[in-house]
């Protein structure tokens, strides 16, 4: 998706990346930030130089007690993943699998899921990857370090520069580090499935399941499969006591078979939306109010879609060149193209926003250096 | 705390300002007489006081929008409000300031229990989303001490968390989408019923910004269904490291309790003498609860209290019943009343990792000694986000300035173990002139940059949050955007 370019430059240390970056604002070199390199969507990047961050890699402060971890940017997401597993955490956000619906191949890095706010299944309960990202250490577009945020879960002191750097693709700084809060890992996952259902009663269902008081954590429907999912986690006697519970209160929409054993593959195909990964056409993410989901895929057509979060994330997988977007403009909220070629891979913006995006960006990369053009 | 000086020039055009606002809003929302803008000179921080020159109660967004409007023409300052409880003086108006004060916007726009949330006006108070809901089995989670009074509009600009964050997050986690006005006046959507931004996250960048970026007058909000039920346990332990460890292993070991509350002794003390709530003669005392069905939360209470075994915990209270939750929660519910019907005290709001708790309780000793004056320790001990009490008396000379000096000292510490001067109260004026110890110059130069893009004449709440230094030439500017070349430069 980028402009053919020989120049690679790959920091090892904070200090370096930022000399890298004031280098190329003084040159007005345009650069193309890669982290793993593979969630490489958005418009097409215009640049001189390709800035790779997996120099700065590492796991610089890890406190399980206080459910807090500090990575560099370029750290290997499988690192992360694998120091929280040993003391029996996670990432609470689930973050997704990219490299099946883009057909990359890669090493994905913990500042990439950042950049993306790559978010799965749990963030129906637990928030985005931006409702866990705590602090940020970033190099702007002239240069400067800065950091926001911190090592502790509740801090408010100053503006959330945060938030903003999560899902900024890149664009408003270059990430060289981030802190999370984590959570301990559940003891024990069940999760309920309903077989036949329709996209309308699929999605009331799971509507009638986060009504509960039994704290879902899971809300899909794979029209493929014909399969509705809902997932409980927590300690042992408490998920099956849970799991029966809602299974009754929802007997009359149908009975609903509980696994109880490893269902991680289930939520994994989830995740990463496998069941459209296949075939030809172009991928696309919408965030909607859930009970709009059923609607949003009628209104495009009934193509092959997958629903997440209780209907509020549809997949869609459409003819190629579909303008989407005109067909489904009555449902307040945004449509990503993942996969494909449109003009506008992300939603365009209505004007006093599109202003204050505009703004933010000239603030924090005055000469439109880093990753130029990918969300405009 | 230094304020900037008055515009005089302002100052002297009130008249002609309150007619004009007098225009655009209904009778009695202007207030201008000396006697009633006095009601407005300080929020809860009332140790500071001025009166504004004005303050206007608008009832709808379009009214909020004509008095932004109004005021940018004439490039006065505007000082948004919410029910007034800001602890950091947030709400502090200036003399040539207008208060935009929410209290008339009150109403529920829309309940939609299917895709769980509320639209609200952001006058309405915190506890009144959840008594919205309630009757159908839900809850708005993020719950400040003061949200009986607290406005939502306050809660969103300072971020505001509560004791159940642990599980449930703080406002911004539990916020959906905004309408926003600009100080321009211009009316901005941001975000709605759906989850994430398919843009930059300008939602999460607007909670928080202490009413410096625009006047939020309607949230979306998520509300949550209620779980079954919720009981603590109430933990003794005879040294407050012993407490903190106790905290680190329970976190540890894979619970998470929807809140865990620590006490130390001056506040046990003061708590027992104002509510008489049986609190064990212990030196820190754990208030930890859990949710869920009977059983379940038998299931964790048994394991948490497997734990606090293992640190020879000078008592275990577990709660059978709701009348026996009442009691352990009766103390620590009581304890600022308790405090103020002792002394008049400073609220202090760090975080810290929880790791370092134990240092910074013996530090904060060590201080208090040093400083004559005694602090008391209530605090939300799962998230490290701590309120060391400092007793004061203000009718003696000098008092203040001990205590606004040992409070400087302990926030200090707590940046320096590797947490934040604030943990959900905000900067507002309190914490202002503190920033520098957090962040340098480029940390503030960006955030300064964002309310450029916002305000960038400066007007909206402009002493506070950042040093006055570090904005000094910005105010002074308060130069009128060039709106539209802006826009010509995107399109």
């Amino acid at each position: 998706m980028n402009d053919v370019t020989d120049t690679v430059l790959t920091p090892d240390t904070e200090q370096q990346l930022a000399e890298m970056v004031r280098a190329a604002h003084a040159q007005r070199t345009r650069l193309a930030i890669r982290g793993g390199g593979t969630r490489p969507y958005g418009n097409p990047v215009r640049a001189d130089a390709v800035l790779q961050t997996s120099g700065l890699s590492g796991i610089t402060l890890y406190d399980p007690g206080a459910l807090t971890l500090v990575a560099r940017a370029g750290t290997p997401l499988a690192e992360v993943e694998a120091a929280l597993a040993a003391e029996g955490q996670m990432l609470p956000f689930e973050p997704m699998d990219h490299q099946g619906i883009l057909g990359t191949t890669g090493t994905p890095t913990i500042g990439g899921v950042v950049a993306t706010n790559a978010s799965g299944p749990r963030r129906l309960k637990v928030g985005a990857c931006r409702d866990s990202l705590i602090g940020v250490r970033f190099v702007t577009g002239e240069g400067h370090v800065v950091k926001n945020g911190g090592r502790v879960m509740k801090n408010v002191t100053g503006y959330d520069l945060v938030k903003l750097m999560a899902g900024s693709h890149g664009t408003l700084g270059v990430l060289s580090e981030v802190s999370f809060k984590v959570l301990p890992k559940p003891q024990s996952v069940a999760t309920l499935v309903w077989s036949g259902l329709d996209d309308g009663a699929a999605v009331a269902l799971l509507a009638a399941a986060m009504r509960s008081p039994y704290d879902v954590s899971g809300a899909a429907h794979d029209p493929a499969s014909g399969r509705t999912l809902v997932r409980i986690e927590g300690l042992e006697q408490s998920v099956s006591y849970r799991a029966q519970a809602l299974s009754q209160d929802l007997s009359s929409r149908g009975a609903a078979q509980i696994i109880e054993d490893d269902s991680a593959a289930i939520w994994a195909d989830i995740r990463d939306a496998r069941p459209l990964c296949d075939g030809q056409g172009d991928i696309w993410r919408i965030c909607v109010k859930p009970s709009d989901g059923p609607r949003v895929v009628a209104a495009a057509g009934g193509h092959p879609a997958l629903y997440d979060w209780q209907g509020g994330l549809v997949w869609l997988r459409m003819p190629q060149g579909t303008v989407l977007r005109d067909r489904i403009a009555e449902y307040p909220g945004h449509a990503t193209l993942m996969r494909g070629t449109d003009k506008r891979a992300f939603q365009p913006e209505p004007m006093p926003v599109a202003r204050l995006s505009q703004g933010l960006r000239t603030q924090f990369d005055p000469r439109g250096i880093l990753n130029s053009g990918k969300m405009i | 705390m230094q304020m900037p000086d008055p515009n005089q020039a302002i100052i002297a055009r009130k008249a002609h300002l309150v007619a004009r606002l007098k225009q655009v809003l209904p009778e009695g929302a202007v207030i201008h007489s000396d006697n009633e803008v006095r009601a407005y000179e300080c929020d809860a921080l009332t140790a500071y006081k001025c009166p504004p020159l004005a303050a206007v109660l608008p009832a709808t967004t379009a009214q909020v929008a004509a008095v932004l409007r109004i005021c940018h023409e004439e490039a006065v300052p505007v000082v948004p409000r919410g029910s007034g409880t800001s602890l950091a003086g947030g709400a502090l108006p200036t003399a040539d300031a207008v208060i935009l004060g929410v209290a008339r916007l009150t109403e529920v726009i829309e309940t939609d229990y299917d895709n769980r949330f509320i639209r609200v006006q952001t006058g309405r108070t915190n506890l009144s989303v959840t008594g919205a809901v309630e009757q159908d089995g839900f809850f708005y989670a993020p719950d400040p001490s003061s949200q009986l009074a607290c406005a939502i509009a306050g809660n969103i600009a300072m971020n505001s968390g509560g004791a159940h964050c642990l599980k449930y997050g703080v406002t911004t986690n539990n916020l959906l989408g905004v309408t926003m006005v600009t100080m321009e006046g211009e009316i901005v959507e941001i975000g709605g019923a759906h989850m994430d931004s398919g843009g930059y996250d300008l939602l999460g960048l607007i909670c928080g910004s202490e009413g410096q970026l625009g006047v939020v007058t309607e949230a979306t909000l998520r509300i949550i269904a209620k779980p079954e039920g919720a009981r603590p346990i109430l933990l003794a332990f005879d040294a407050n490291e012993v407490a903190g460890a106790c905290v680190s292993d329970i976190i540890r070991a894979g619970l998470l309790p929807v809140a865990i509350e620590f006490m130390d002794r001056p506040c046990i003390a003061a708590c027992e003498r104002f509510a008489q709530a049986g609190y064990p003669d212990c030196e820190a005392l754990l208030i930890v609860e859990v949710e869920g069905s009977d059983a379940e939360i038998d299931e964790q209470l048994a394991k948490i209290k497997a734990i606090a075994a293992t640190h020879d915990p000078v008592e275990m209270r577990e709660s059978k019943s709701e009348a026996e939750s009442a009691a352990i929660w009766a103390g620590r519910k009581a304890a600022f009343g308790a405090m103020g019907q002792i002394n008049d005290y400073m609220c202090l709001d760090g975080t810290i990792p929880v790791s370092e708790l134990p240092f910074v309780l013996r530090r904060i000793r060590e201080l208090s000694a040093e400083f004559g004056l005694d602090v008391a320790n209530v605090f939300h001990a799962g998230d490290g986000n701590m309120h060391p009490l400092i007793l004061f008396d203000a009718n003696k000379p000098g008092d203040l300035n001990t205590c606004e000096a040992l409070g400087a000292e302990i926030l200090k510490l707590c940046v320096e173990v590797g947490g934040c001067l604030t943990g959900e109260h905000g900067v507002g004026i309190e914490k202002r002139d503190l920033m520098h110890v957090q962040f340098d110059a480029a940390d503030l130069e960006m955030q300064v940059r964002v309310k450029d893009v916002f305000d960038p004449g400066w007007l909206l709440n402009p002493a506070k949050v950042f040093p006055l230094d570090a904005t000094e030439a910005r105010r002074a500017a308060r130069d009128v955007p060039q709106r539209q070349t802006q826009d010509a430069a995107i399109a």
